[in-house]
């Protein structure tokens, strides 16, 4: 186990941490944008280390191309996707919650102040 | 090792499935197929890594593509989910410079 397998490692381990976090807040953000927002985080920092990682332990291979061009593909695939999302819910007529939408939420689960009453 | 990145990988695949279900809108559900086909990428490198044949990158590459073009055409075909919200955009301004 060199020193580059155990940066390898680490950095796959790393990604799959991020991949849970956005995949975490993929199920409990209120509304289709925000989940968009923790879905980017997946694609963006979570495919970035596990892919790096994987290169550490590819080497100067035909591996390493391969890999630089799925991290290219989905660097600029997944933006494009999210934003023809957007652009498609919000034609859609789904339109963001606000702070006073919330409000009802963040009052039915927390008895303190809502984000309303601060702003 | 890379087992256990996998394994986190499916996991998040499971968790992305829930929203794919329970998702209110149909944007929610398109979204969750998108998260699930860039995992999908992510975990047919990781096996690629595991079995040993870098040659399986090859399939990750091209699903990372279809992936994308996939979920383009879907959302074309979802943009203008309600009839009203139809209306009210072309009632608004074109979006698409076709009237």
């Amino acid at each position: 186990m060199g020193i580059l397998e155990i940066a390898a490692y680490v950095l796959v381990f790393t990604g799959a941490f991020f991949c849970l976090v956005g995949a975490i807040g993929v199920l409990r953000f209120p509304d289709v944008y925000s989940r968009m927002h923790s879905a980017g985080i997946t694609d963006t920092i979570g495919a970035l280390l596990i892919l790096l990682g994987l290169a550490l332990l590819a080497g100067w291979t035909l591996a390493l191309a391969k890999l630089v061009f799925i991290l290219v593909f989905l660097w600029m695939t997944s933006p494009t996707a999210t934003h023809a999302l957007a652009k498609a819910a919000k034609h859609g007529g789904v339109y963001p919650k606000l702070a006073d939408d919330l409000a009802g939420d963040v009052a039915a689960t927390t008895t303190t102040e809502t984000p309303s009453s601060k702003a | 090792m890379l087992v256990g990145a996998a394994l986190a990988i499916l996991a998040v695949m499971g968790l992305v499935l829930i929203r794919a279900l329970k998702g209110p809108t149909v944007y929610d559900r398109i979204l969750a197929v998108n998260m699930f086909g860039t995992k999908t990428v992510l975990l047919l490198a990781l096996m690629a890594f595991i079995s040993g044949r870098h040659d399986v990158l090859d399939i990750a590459l091209a699903y990372a593509l279809i992936n994308f073009i996939g979920v383009v055409a879907v959302l074309r075909f979802f943009e203008y989910d309600s009839e009203e919200a139809l209306s009210a955009e072309i009632g608004e301004e074109d979006p698409d410079g076709n009237s």
